[in-house]
């Protein structure tokens, strides 16, 4: 489903890489302000399925260079590989663990936890897509001949 | 812990295996063996004289320590039998293996089931912890189904396979729930603990129930009357599996249950008349069966069954002489029973075929498997000087202080048992030359290696039975129990008087044996004849079990799930909401309701969602419908915004817009409504009515609930560690990444397996079934070749 109209595409461009920026933005304050990885995973989702539906699945994939099904593998792993940080720390599976570090004299924390949530959004970016483009790309055209559907 | 190492070393084995068999291809067996045997030489030199002087060993490796269930074993002198014979089994049937299925494409498969029942077994019988016993147990009897159903292009070995497994696993479950009412009741799971003090589990209000549980699980996997249909099917599986799982070990795990309980059902009443009737029931029957088997392998198998009676009798009887008896018995017959298989499956090999009227005359071609077939025929006959001479004896003499029906009845089966131990013997040996290859040599080393080994072991036992005294004596004190000190145990090969009414018994068996090979043909067609009229018994129950529980399974799935979306919604909210409306009913529902409070923007939202809900069933295409539930979502976030909950809001908002896309993704290949449902108009009243109970019980719920005090000491907990714990401020979002990561993990999770399916059915769903449903129809070689092509 293509819906081929210059006005949404030309809003597209502009549109994307604002709804990007505001998904990651609302992962990384969520931790200390409404959002977090599910809510920012969920509006990156609706970024790309708005490309998508402007420009077509083929040109969608190729600008997000990842195949989704990946993007869900590698976010379960970095899900996962955050767990395990307090695990060799002595601490049970997914405690949190945060260390302070100074960037340019500015105070940031960080920790496992943030990596818990970018694993997360990587996964609802991923599981969104894969279903959006698999059902974009079905190669299936409605028959009424079968008894079951009239 | 070294003790746990012998059952855990086997689990590792296992699973590098087929990696090892890669690169050592035919010598894997040899290599594969040096395990067993160094478990066996590592139990007979660490733990043999220690436990043989009656020590007892135990080893923890904490699991689920919370649980009270750990992997603890246990060694006394009835596992260090158990567990020798495993593993000097092992190592025979290991080599047997190698040679038996050389080239076998999936050999290396083969080996990794092999090792993993061993192990499992081994864990069986070395357990304490009853929870670590049943995940033992369980683990043969999958490892027995692979094997079983190992050569699975034909379908007789799938439903062998599957037959197994369902009874056995039925009987598993009967353990679980046995032992799970021991555990709760006792207040341990150790086996240790629990044998201390048999009057505790005696005097639980549960322990009939456990009594029942017990003896289903032993008789299940040592296949007693009337769960015994599966053994015979089992011998589908290649031979090295059925010498030693149907023979040696597995079928064995029934036994070493009732053996490792007896301590504790000493004068349960019900516990002994069960076992000395069933085992007799099952001996005989076994026996009678076993006269009317052509097939060398079956004719073996029906004998086993004839030992699993016999040994479930002994242990029913309760006496100490019984529990002799039985261990000799189960010692002898694990070594003449392994021999005689594995011999059997070397005919097999080289002869080509094993129904013995199709061969004859090999005594020329085959010497050495001979000599190990008449040695360990010798021993299964219990003629003297073989080893199960002994235990046939102590059967006879221990069966002679009971009632007498169970004697008539052990002598008729031994007869039996002496006739089908004769026929194995002569029928492919002497007589004519007949086999299905017209070259017949003798076989390889590894095919003749275990065989020759066990079976001259049969008769050198004999001879010298004064070998086994201590551990005969060690394995019946653990019979016997704590309470009571037991004689020790001198075995001999020949009684002190030839009066002994146990030697004129085996006289009597002798002679009457020997008429019934005599005449075993007419007895072989006879029963053969009369058999099809009798076939009214346990294997048809089985039958008419599988096949109603399939044709219920297909009625109430074409019944409920039709495939068609919206009767799978009206059928879930239908069972839902009843079980809702029979909670509210039961919760005797007061509530009230209070409306004062409510601002203009409530109103205006309730409209907003009431208009959307309206609108919605009203649509006139797909389209405008789904838009319309749109609108309810997005006043449902504004209701998350009126509350202040923001994260819940613009999660409610973004999941309606990709829903929408979604859908509006799927609706453009689905047909436009159909006027017809428009204008049936008594199914749109039966949706309505339906929707209205489902709405109306929601409602209800919320205002019941509402009357419930709301406990706040999570969110309160949440609020006050949020910051110190989770070091953010967003409440909801620490809960999420750090309070209760591992649900998150679970939930991403989830999401992931959900989009898999998703992708799978969108992308692959759409192929035409071609041959997998008729699988199951298709006959071995059919289906050989359709696999073969993939």
């Amino acid at each position: 489903m293509i819906l081929n109209s210059i006005i949404l595409q030309t809003a597209t461009r502009i549109l994307i890489a604002l709804l990007l920026l505001l998904s990651i933005w609302l992962m990384i304050r969520g931790h200390n302000l409404p959002g977090g990885g599910f809510i920012g995973g969920l509006v990156g989702a609706c970024a790309c399925a708005l490309y998508t539906i402007s420009y077509g699945v083929k040109k969608a994939r190729e600008a997000l260079r990842l195949e989704p099904r990946i993007m869900i593998g590698l976010g379960l792993t970095l899900a996962f590989l955050s767990g395990l940080i307090s695990l060799f720390l002595g601490d049970p599976f997914l405690t949190g663990q945060w260390i302070k570090i100074y960037i340019f004299g500015t105070l940031v924390k960080i920790g496992s936890p943030m990596f818990f949530d970018i694993g997360v959004y990587f996964v609802v970016i991923g599981v969104t897509l894969a279903m959006i483009f698999a059902l974009e790309e079905l190669e299936f055209d409605y028959q009424p001949s079968s008894e079951a559907d009239k | 812990m070294s003790l746990g190492w012998t059952v855990l070393s086997g689990f590792i084995l296992a699973a590098i295996a087929p990696f090892i068999h890669k690169f050592t291809k035919n010598a894997t067996g040899w290599l594969l063996s040096l395990l067993p045997l160094g478990i066996a030489f590592y139990l007979f030199t660490t733990y043999f004289a220690p436990v043989t002087s009656g020590e007892t060993f135990v080893a923890t490796i904490p699991w689920f320590a919370d649980l009270g269930a750990n992997l603890t074993f246990y060694l006394d002198g009835l596992s260090l039998m158990f567990a020798l014979l495993i593993s000097v089994f092992g190592f025979f049937i290991i080599i047997y293996a190698g040679g038996y299925l050389k080239g076998d494409p999936h050999l290396g498969r083969f080996y990794l089931y092999l090792i993993m029942f061993m192990a499992s077994m081994l864990g069986v019988v070395l357990a304490s912890n009853l929870i670590g016993l049943f995940i033992f147990w369980e683990l043969t009897s999958i490892s027995s189904f692979f094997l079983i159903g190992y050569k699975y292009k034909y379908l007789s070995a799938r439903k062998a396979a599957q037959q197994a497994l369902l009874i056995t696993g039925l009987g598993g479950l009967a353990l679980l729930a046995g032992f799970i009412l021991i555990g709760l009741g006792t207040g341990t799971f150790e086996l240790t603990e629990i044998l201390q003090n048999p009057e505790a589990l005696k005097t639980l209000p549960a322990f009939p129930a456990i009594l029942i549980f017990l003896i289903l699980g032993a008789f299940t996997k040592s296949a007693q009357w009337p769960f015994h249909v599966w053994l015979p099917n089992a011998m589908e599986a290649p031979t090295p599996v059925s010498a030693y799982l149907h023979s040696a070990t597995m079928v064995k795990a029934g036994i070493y249950l009732l053996a490792r309980f007896s301590p504790l059902m000493e004068g349960v009443a019900a516990w002994q008349i069960t076992l000395t009737s069933i085992g007799a029931i099952t001996a005989l029957m076994a026996a009678i069966l076993a006269l009317k088997a052509s097939d060398l392998k079956q004719i073996l198998a029906y004998s086993t069954l004839i030992a699993l009676g016999t040994l479930t009798l002994l242990i029913g009887s309760g006496t100490e002489a019984a529990f002799k008896a039985a261990m000799v018995f189960l010692l002898a017959h694990s070594l003449y029973k392994g021999a005689l298989f594995m011999a059997a499956g070397a005919i097999d090999h080289e002869a080509g075929t094993r129904d013995i009227r199709e061969l004859g005359g090999l005594i020329g071609k085959m010497p050495i498997t001979f000599f190990a077939v008449l040695l360990a025929g010798i021993s299964m006959a219990g003629l003297p000087p073989a080893f199960g001479f002994i235990g046939k004896e102590l059967s006879y003499k221990a069966l002679l202080y009971g009632e007498n029906i169970f004697v008539l009845a052990a002598l008729l089966t031994n007869m039996g048992l002496f006739a089908a131990s004769i026929v194995v013997i002569a029928k492919p040996f002497f007589g004519k030359f007949k086999a299905a290859k017209d070259k017949v040599h003798e076989a390889p080393l590894s095919l003749f290696f275990g065989p020759v080994v066990l079976a001259t072991s049969s008769i050198v036992f004999g001879f010298f039975p004064g070998f086994l005294d201590k551990l005969m004596t060690a394995a019946q004190k653990s019979l016997l129990g704590v309470q009571h000190a037991g004689k020790d145990v001198h075995l001999h090969l020949f009684p002190e008087t030839f009066s002994d009414p146990a030697f004129i018994l085996s006289m009597i068996t002798f002679a009457v044996g020997a008429v019934i090979f005599l005449l075993w043909r007419p007895v072989f067609n006879g029963l053969n004849a009369i058999a099809p009229r009798l076939d009214i018994g346990p294997a048809r129950w089985y039958l008419w079990a599988l096949e109603d529980l399939e044709r219920f399974a297909k009625w109430q799935t074409r019944r409920i799930q039709t495939g068609n979306l919206r009767n799978d919604i009206r059928y879930s909210f239908i069972f839902t909401f009843a079980l809702v409306a029979y909670a509210l009913y039961r919760s005797k529902l007061s509530f009230t309701v209070d409306f004062s409070g409510l601002m203009i923007y409530d109103f205006i939202v309730f409209f907003l969602m009431l208009g959307g809900a309206f609108a919605a069933v009203r649509a006139n295409t797909r389209l405008s419908a789904i838009t319309a539930l749109g609108a309810v979502g997005f006043s449902v976030a504004l209701v998350f915004i009126v509350y202040a909950a923001p994260d819940l809001a613009i999660t409610q908002f973004m999941i309606e817009t990709l829903v929408v896309i979604i859908i509006a993704l799927v609706i453009v290949r689905l047909p436009s409504f159909h006027l017809h449902e428009r204008a049936n108009v008594g199914g749109r009243w039966r949706d309505a009515i339906i929707a209205g109970v489902a709405g109306l019980c929601i409602t209800l719920t919320m205002l019941v609930v509402l009357q419930q005090p709301l406990n706040t000491n999570l969110s309160e907990y949440f609020a006050a560690e949020s910051v110190p714990h989770g070091k953010g401020h967003n409440i909801v979002n620490v809960i999420l990444v750090d309070f209760r990561g591992v649900d998150t993990m679970g939930e991403i999770s989830v999401l992931a397996i959900a989009a898999m399916g998703v992708y799978a059915l969108l992308k692959f769903g759409r192929k035409e079934p071609e041959d997998e449903l008729d699988l199951a129809d298709k006959s071995g070689d059919e289906l050989g070749e359709k696999l073969g092509e993939k």
